[in-house]
């Protein structure tokens, strides 16, 4: 599920977004390109550079970049290296633009300037854009825009940039060639041409304070209301409980909210699986294209497609705690236990996003300054249950966890789903307890995390991530999940079964046998060959699990009876420990082929994958094991 | 009452000034960044958080910013008495 879109466009003069983290470069990038990335409440959401077509009011055609947020030229982290070697015109396949765009967060003139001043001090045309000026009006900072202008030496623009408020007037300005041209205060020994980075932070310091006494900004102005939040939320003891709380109620909406949805998807996939199957002749060339539909496509799709409803809820969340501020302060509370097993607060935002998916999860670990935790960060994300782990999981426990309520009104399945989920988090944990023993002697690690303010969610940004999310799984369902699918049927349907023969079909073909030579491998931790031969394709896709088992065994199925609903087959033909196993299996499971290729990208070489896959293996198949082998003693 | 005393040691939710950010020797990456975060000599800033009784992590205001600091880094923020 990667959502990174690079967008690449040839030509026209390049535009580049500069600014401190989390004050808004992405929001306005959208609103002058009418793209959709990721935008949070959190600093670090961008970590790579992304392009866009940015059309002026005139119609030029420009290219606008979107760079990681960062606080100076002095990068600390391989996302803000980006940043820097981008404006030093260093930067690999990118030539130096040709005018920057600086992003201030109008409520923080203070931090903000000082990378204004920097910036300019590099000799490019620069205009400075201050974003969020709603905000600080709401808090009672009036800027004279025309004076800051005239203090900067630089044009000056104001823009909400979340509700797209000033984006035309930031398109008429940039058919202004005056602001093409470089302010004329460049200072000796800082010519365009030079790569050095040359800085006086100290005097930018006291020239920013002095630039807001003149202006009447620098009052200190308390902040009541996030504050206020913050004594209850980050409290040594209610903190980490309404953590745990929040934690909680979304794994048991996953299951409590989806009842309904899930049930008119299936019963709108039997709908149209019977109604193929009697459309079309039982014998014959019909036959054929009637079980492709049938047991191909409708079992294995519409077997992926039951569970968006529960993906849709769990994104909700997500969304909702990215859009408010809360994760740097779950960061926060979860930084002593990070710190006992070798991390900081700082690898927690990575490996949240894993939660989504490993891959963006991976890819956000660029904002981890420390290379050593950097890399354990990549190695454990995996280990966080990704959303494409959860028709797997959901698929289990409907068919073996009884929907019982437990004291309290507490959804059993619920309960287990957040035991699975709990599973991967101890699982990292040791992991990275054990490579803190073996790799972290005297290592010093910084957190120096920004905790911004909070911010309600508004119902459009989550709308809109929502339907983003519902688009991505919609693509994989249509895409991957389809064509294995359709490939596994065929694979599962020929060679035909020898005259004669007595068994289902599948058990003659190359499906069927390459199933059964792998059960030797799986049988131990009590895998049937249908598992063996499902967790082939999902190699490719997690969810491929589940289309795949919908495939075989809608293909074990007696001719002519439809099999489409997967939950009771497997809870009649599985034994418990087995199931159980298959759930333990897919807690570490390395079965992500995307997974590894980011993670190779990103570590660049061959080495961290295959020790990423070798380990996860390693743990999938001992706890797989255990848990059968417990499971088979205590009778299950 | 002259000197200056690291920021751990200051009380909760007082107001203080910056008098110096002094950075343990090998650590020196620090510096720049508490300077580029807004810790500078002059600056007001305030402890408005202390975790549990090992006092990891803080939460720290300066300027109109708000950051977790380990008290490692918060340490080596010296502030006047």
């Amino acid at each position: 599920m990667q959502e990174a879109v690079i967008h690449v466009h040839r030509g026209g003069p390049v535009v580049a977004l500069v600014g401190n983290p989390n004050c808004g470069k992405t929001a306005l990038f959208n609103s002058l390109t009418g793209s959709r990335q990721k935008v949070a409440n959190y600093a670090g959401v961008t970590v790579e550079r992304k392009e866009g077509r940015l059309t002026t009011a005139a119609g030029k055609a420009l290219r606008l970049l979107d760079l990681p947020g960062t606080y100076s030229l002095h990068p600390r982290s391989p996302d803000e290296r980006v940043t820097r070697d981008v404006l030093y015109g260093r930067a690999v396949g990118e030539r130096r633009p040709e005018l920057v765009l600086c992003v201030v967060d109008a409520t923080n003139l203070r931090r903000n300037l000082k990378l204004v001043l920097a910036v300019k001090r590099l000799g490019l045309p620069a205009v400075v854009v201050l974003n969020m000026a709603d905000l600080a009006e709401g808090r009672g900072l009036h800027i004279d825009t025309a004076a800051l202008a005239r203090e900067l030496g630089l044009p000056v623009l104001r823009t909400v940039a979340v509700k797209g408020a000033g984006s035309a007037e930031l398109r008429a300005l940039l058919d202004d060639p005056a602001v093409w041209r470089a302010a004329q205060q460049v200072e000796i020994g800082a010519s365009a041409g030079d790569a050095a980075p040359r800085e006086a932070p100290d005097g930018d310091h006291d020239t920013v304070r002095r630039m807001l006494e003149r202006l009447g900004l620098d009052a200190e102005l308390p902040q009541l209301g996030s504050d206020r939040i913050d004594r209850v939320v980050l409290h040594p003891l209610l903190g980490p409980l309404l953590l745990a709380l929040v934690m909680f109620l979304m794994f048991q909406a996953v299951f409590a909210w989806a009842a309904w949805p899930m049930d008119a998807i299936k019963a709108g996939t039997a709908w149209v699986g019977q109604a193929v199957a009697d459309a079309l002749p039982d014998t014959g060339p019909g036959f054929w294209l009637s079980s492709l539909l049938v047991n191909g496509i409708v079992a294995g799709v519409g077997g992926v497609l039951v569970f968006l409803p529960q993906i849709v809820i769990l994104f909700f969340f997500i969304l909702v705690l990215e859009e408010s501020g809360y994760l740097p302060r779950a960061a926060f509370l979860l930084d002593r236990l990070m710190g006992s097993v070798g991390l900081s607060g700082r690898s927690f935002i990575p490996l949240l996003s894993s939660f989504a998916c490993a891959i963006p999860g991976i890819m956000a670990a660029r904002s981890i300054s420390n290379p050593r935790d950097r890399l354990v960060t990549i190695l454990i994300a995996p280990l966080m249950t990704c959303s494409a782990r959860l028709p797997v999981y959901a698929l289990l426990i409907g068919a073996f966890i009884p929907p019982r309520r437990m004291w309290g009104g507490l959804q059993l399945q619920g309960l287990v789903l957040f035991g699975l989920y709990g599973a991967g988090i101890v699982g990292a944990l040791l992991v990275a307890w054990v490579l803190k023993r073996l790799t972290a002697r005297g290592q010093v690690r910084t957190l120096m995390m920004e905790l911004p303010a909070y911010h309600w969610p508004t119902v459009r940004n989550i709308a809109l991530g929502l339907w983003q999310r519902v688009q991505i799984f919609m693509r994989r369902v249509g895409g991957v999940i389809l064509v294995l699918t359709v490939a596994l049927w065929f694979l599962a349907s020929f060679p035909l079964p020898p005259a004669g023969a007595t068994g289902a079909a599948i058990e003659y073909s190359l499906a069927g046998r390459l199933g059964h030579a792998l059960a030797v491998v799986f049988a131990p931790i009590g895998f049937n060959w249908q598992i063996s031969i499902a967790l082939v394709p999902g190699l490719a896709a997690r969810e491929v699990l589940v289309s795949s088992l919908g495939t075989v065994y809608a293909l074990s199925a007696s001719a002519g009876e439809t099999a489409t609903a997967l939950t009771p087959l497997i809870a009649h033909t599985w034994s418990l420990a087995t199931a159980l196993s298959l759930l333990a299996w897919f807690v570490f499971a390395p079965q992500c082929l995307s997974t590894l290729a980011t993670v190779k990208r990103e570590t660049g070489g061959w080495g961290m994958p295959a020790l990423m896959a070798g380990y996860l293996f390693a743990l999938a198949y001992g706890a797989a094991f255990v848990t059968y082998r417990v499971a088979l003693a205590f009778g299950a | 009452m002259t000197g200056t005393q690291p920021l751990t040691d200051a009380a909760v939710g007082a107001s203080a000034t910056i008098a110096g950010v002094y950075v343990p020797a090998g650590l020196d990456d620090w510096a720049q960044q508490l300077q580029d975060l807004g810790f500078m000599p002059g600056e007001r800033v305030t402890l408005m958080l202390r975790g549990r009784s090992a006092a990891d992590p803080l939460v720290v205001r300066v300027g109109l910013s708000t950051y977790a600091l380990r008290s490692a880094e918060a340490a080596c923020v010296h502030v006047s008495r």
